[in-house]
């Protein structure tokens, strides 16, 4: 790999970059976007807010598995994701779902992982892996990804997301000085949204910002309203073409906020003040852009309602399909450990389903038995 | 043909696969311009540049986490962990993520990539480099580990590792790194992963090692023929993940006796799971409890310990003789 840049980064600026304010007012110039984008952004935010709703509601009636919804963080993900060309990886972790639906994952893949199933169906080319659950370690892989796009001399980026909770991880920060030395055209978004399940940002680390880590592994990094999807898009476009250009790795720290629960598993009312909370709604980055796209008349009161109903029919089709999976078979289990099974698997895989072939045809026994009792 | 040391013979299958490869690259702590602090990899980024060879920052977790990006993008990573030892910052990289990428993304992406790292006692390392860290690799789904005992295996293994379509630990014992020459082919050749090797037949009783034990148990096993009490079959087994279940069988159904010997604790370790293998596929063959002889259950030792609790040959014939007994 190519020896590092010599000159130093950008020393941080301490300023927040914004284009909207939560009242709707622009404040910063507008980028260059026609008004049908400008649309599909509103129409994507308003996907992860509608389908992120929808998936407490399917957990709740014990049909999905644990959810990570993403209330709040919409305008971060969907102005993270739509730099990215079809051949760039996108990297995330739980909470990257309406990145990951951008990107061009599938619903129902997504619903299917959600649902506890194995993520089978990703489609390579989409260039999104399986979700990450061991935060911080997904921050490698897009390091590795950038350095052998790199190696290919592709002009391909990878972008990663992540937490607040996760930078206080080793493999956060090794990640950040791998980019560095090697120059890789990778973008790392940190999305804080104020919250690592019950664990305070303040907890986390003693910095001002975690866009301040940047400057101590050589890498330029700058802090935008995460509630902004514009001054998202617009940094992420900036770093998006430092990366492709040739020009290394860039550190985003999206300033945004939680709105919901950890997970369908966490009570935050149990450690989060109400005033907080309050405060924060009040930032809503899909009301903000509403009245954005309201006074410009780029949205009719008539289309957003329409464009709600759009995205409940196109859950409904995903949840459908996912509900019709058939169950599956035990063997299922057994094929995906190794390229071809070792002698092992294929010995434990012919005892698992001779047993539970055995234990089922019990199961059968047994009811037979009940049925003639009651009778 | 050349009479090389395990060093050389590595480092003339990694020159092979640089050379007709351009997927593969090479990186880890100083393994360019110093070659490694074993001098494995020494004259390979003069000779295939900085692209292909190249110095990580000190970082475990860093090298392991971004071998998976490049593997998973197409390339064939073969990183070095400067003592396996050190591989436990890594261990969260290698069982969390290498070893279930296929397994959680259903085949869409995999993992092909070799972790080499250095290990074992005898060379009087500082302390915390000589750990046997095999078992642990071992209990992980999804990795296959090979140890290779000889100069010959250690190319053919490699070579076979860095075209496997898994991941593979690749672990090299210190002690033989130099220790001693053998005649090894300049061309490229395989050892198939997951296949032991009968390095002696005999018929009364079979010694089981792997890396540095292999000559102990062979030196124990010429001790015990000269006494001319019996003959002695020794397996070396190579690949420790997935273990060559047949071979060990085979033998034991014939001798009735079995030794196992290996430089890592004794409990939960590679010894253990061939004893359970005996267990269930050959129990009845067996006229004696089978034997261990094991490092015990304590931290891999100081250097001025380290005699006391590496296997010797007179440790390995007194546990094969105990076996012979009446």
């Amino acid at each position: 790999m190519s020896p590092p840049a010599a000159e130093l980064p950008p020393v941080i600026a301490d300023h927040m970059h914004q284009i909207i304010t939560p009242e709707g007012q622009v404040v910063g110039a507008l980028p260059d976007i026609p008004n049908q984008q400008l649309l599909q952004f509103y129409r994507w935010m308003v996907f992860g807010r509608v389908t992120s709703n929808r998936m407490v509601a399917l957990q709740r009636q014990g049909r999905l598995g644990t959810f990570a919804e993403l209330n709040g963080q919409e305008g971060a993900a969907v102005g993270m994701t739509a730099p990215l060309q079809q051949k760039d990886w996108l990297l995330g972790s739980y909470r990257e779902f309406l990145c990951y639906h951008i990107k061009g994952v599938p619903l129902f893949s997504q619903l299917k992982q959600w649902g506890g199933d194995i993520a089978d169906d990703y489609p390579r080319e989409v260039g999104c892996l399986p979700f990450q659950i061991v935060l911080g370690t997904q921050v490698l892989h897009a390091v590795g990804l950038a350095q052998a796009i790199k190696y290919q001399k592709e002009t391909h980026v990878a972008l990663v997301g992540c937490g607040d909770g996760a930078t206080s991880e080793g493999d956060f920060n090794e990640a950040l000085n791998f980019a560095g030395v090697y120059q890789a055209p990778v973008i790392f978004v940190v999305q804080n949204n104020g919250w690592a399940i019950s664990t305070p940002r303040r907890r986390q680390t003693a910095a001002r910002y975690l866009a301040d880590r940047g400057q101590g592994f050589g890498v330029p990094a700058c802090l935008v309203d995460g509630n902004d999807v514009l001054a998202v898009y617009q940094v992420v476009s900036e770093a998006v073409a430092r990366a492709r250009a040739g020009d290394g790795p860039t550190l985003i720290e999206a300033i945004t906020y939680r709105l919901g629960a950890h997970t369908t598993a966490d009570d935050p009312t149990r450690y989060r003040p109400q005033d907080e909370l309050e405060q924060w709604t009040k930032r809503d980055p899909i009301t903000r852009f509403r009245t954005f796209l309201k006074d410009r008349h780029i949205l009719t009161e008539n289309e957003d309602k329409h464009i709600f109903a759009e995205i409940d029919a196109e859950f409904d089709e995903a949840l459908a399909a996912y509900e019709a999976l058939p169950p599956r078979a035990p063997h299922q289990h057994f094929e995906y450990i190794y390229a071809d099974l070792t002698p092992q698997l294929r010995e434990q895989r012919a005892r698992l389903l001779q047993e539970l072939e055995i234990e089922s045809d019990k199961e059968l026994d047994d009811a037979k038995l009940d049925h003639g009792t009651s009778n | 043909m050349p009479n090389w040391t395990m060093v050389q013979a590595i480092n003339s299958a990694l020159a092979y696969e640089l050379e007709h490869d351009g997927r593969v690259l090479i990186f880890g702590q100083d393994v360019g311009q110093n070659g490694g602090v074993f001098r494995v990899t020494d004259g390979l980024q003069d000779r295939f540049g900085q692209e292909r060879v190249f110095d990580t920052p000190l970082a475990e977790s860093g090298i392991i986490g971004t071998s998976l990006g490049m593997a998973m993008y197409g390339l064939r990573p073969v990183v070095e962990i400067q003592f396996a030892a050190f591989s436990f910052l890594s261990f969260n990289q290698i069982a969390s993520q290498v070893t279930r990428l296929r397994y959680r993304s259903g085949g869409v992406f995999t993992a092909p990539l070799v972790i080499r790292a250095p290990f074992g006692g005898g060379v009087r390392t500082p302390e915390m480099h000589s750990d046997s860290v095999e078992a642990y690799y071992m209990h992980l789904q999804g990795i296959k580990v090979i140890i290779p005992s000889n100069p010959y295996d250690a190319k053919g293994l490699l070579h076979s590792a860095i075209e496997d379509p898994d991941p593979v630990m690749f672990l090299e014992h210190m002690k033989l790194y130099r220790s001693f020459r053998q005649d090894v082919p300049e061309e490229r050749y395989t050892i198939p992963i997951g296949r032991a090797a009968v390095v002696k037949e005999g018929n009364d009783v079979t010694v089981m090692a792997y890396g540095a034990m292999v000559k102990v148990a062979l030196e124990a096993a010429s001790q015990v023929e000269q006494a001319g009490e019996a003959t002695v079959e020794v397996i070396d087994l190579r690949t420790i993940a997935p273990l060559d279940e047949e071979t060990i069988v085979t033998s034991v159904s014939k001798t009735g006796r079995a030794v196992v010997v290996h430089e890592a604790a004794r409990s939960g370790g590679v010894g253990a799971e061939v004893i359970a293998v005996i267990n269930e596929r050959c129990l009845y063959s067996l006229l004696k409890p089978v034997e261990r002889v094991t490092g015990p259950d304590t931290p891999f030792p100081v250097p001025k310990l380290e005699d006391f609790f590496i296997p010797n040959p007179d440790r390995v014939a007194k546990a094969i003789h105990r076996t012979l007994e009446p």
